[in-house]
């Protein structure tokens, strides 16, 4: 799945951070017939977690009123230096992931 | 003792009764029904502090953008728990529940939901103290989103 994280390459230690991300995904709601007049099964990222540096800072539990190709943004107090990492799940059971690294400074 | 208990749930309700009183008003069964789902019980919610962000119409109820603002100071002590965004129109009314806390720094969250029909929006905020509090936002929506086999 494709996906990108979007943050500010660097920040000021204690400064509020907007994160960013949008992924690649169908968001399929279980409502749709294909081509051929059979539904196509429900498919959504149910859960998704953001870790800075290991701690979890944001999780999502989303259902079918999610829009296609997800893209959430919230806000994170800069500490310091690291990986924000994202790990979402969707019903089919595929798991996907996307970091980025941050660097603060003072 | 069973009468002592029985007058001391009495004294609990009287107490309890102004507060219930400012409870959001009687909406739509549904609406009622679903924060009971989401707040697991008979917890009070009571509006404010939650502002939903929509654009008034929503030519296509495919990819509607939407951002929750609490008012929070977001320390270590007074903070946003969690957020839940309630369709009540939607085929599946429970869209997404949000979790964060202190360090987020600011209760702020942006993303894009799907509206089945021209309907408000609620968000619920469950602050660190327990407390619930909502907001709404009315969308209309032009072109549905394609829930249904259209």
């Amino acid at each position: 799945m494709l996906a990108i994280v979007l943050i500010p390459r660097e920040a000021r230690r204690g400064e509020i951070i907007p994160i960013r991300i949008a992924i690649q995904h169908p968001m399929e709601t279980g409502f749709r017939p294909d081509n051929f007049g059979r539904r196509i099964p429900k498919n959504v990222i149910n859960s998704l977690v953001c870790r800075y540096n290991g701690v979890e800072i944001f999780r999502a539990e989303m259902g079918s009123g999610i829009a296609a190709n997800p893209q959430l943004q919230f806000y994170t107090v800069a500490q310091k230096s690291g990986d924000i990492i994202f790990e979402w799940v969707d019903d089919a059971g595929q798991a996907g992931g996307e970091r980025a690294a941050l660097t603060v400074s003072g | 003792m069973p009468t002592r208990r029985r007058f001391l749930a009495t004294l609990t309700a009287i107490a309890g009764a102004p507060f219930a009183a400012r409870a959001v008003p009687a909406q739509a069964d549904g609406r009622d029904f679903l924060i009971r789902q989401v707040t697991g019980g008979g917890a009070l919610v009571r509006e404010g502090r939650v502002k939903v962000d929509t654009p008034e119409l929503a030519d296509n109820g495919h990819s509607v953008p939407l951002r929750v603002i609490v008012d929070s100071p977001m320390t270590a002590t007074d903070y946003v728990r969690s957020v839940t965004l309630l369709a009540e129109r939607n085929p599946r009314p429970i869209v997404a529940t949000f979790s964060l806390g202190p360090w987020a720094g600011r209760a702020e969250i942006f993303t894009r939901i799907r509206l089945a029909d021209t309907q408000e929006v609620l968000a619920l905020a469950q602050l660190s103290d327990g407390s619930y509090w909502s907001g709404t936002a009315k969308v209309i929506v032009t072109e549905l989103a394609c829930l249904d086999g259209s």
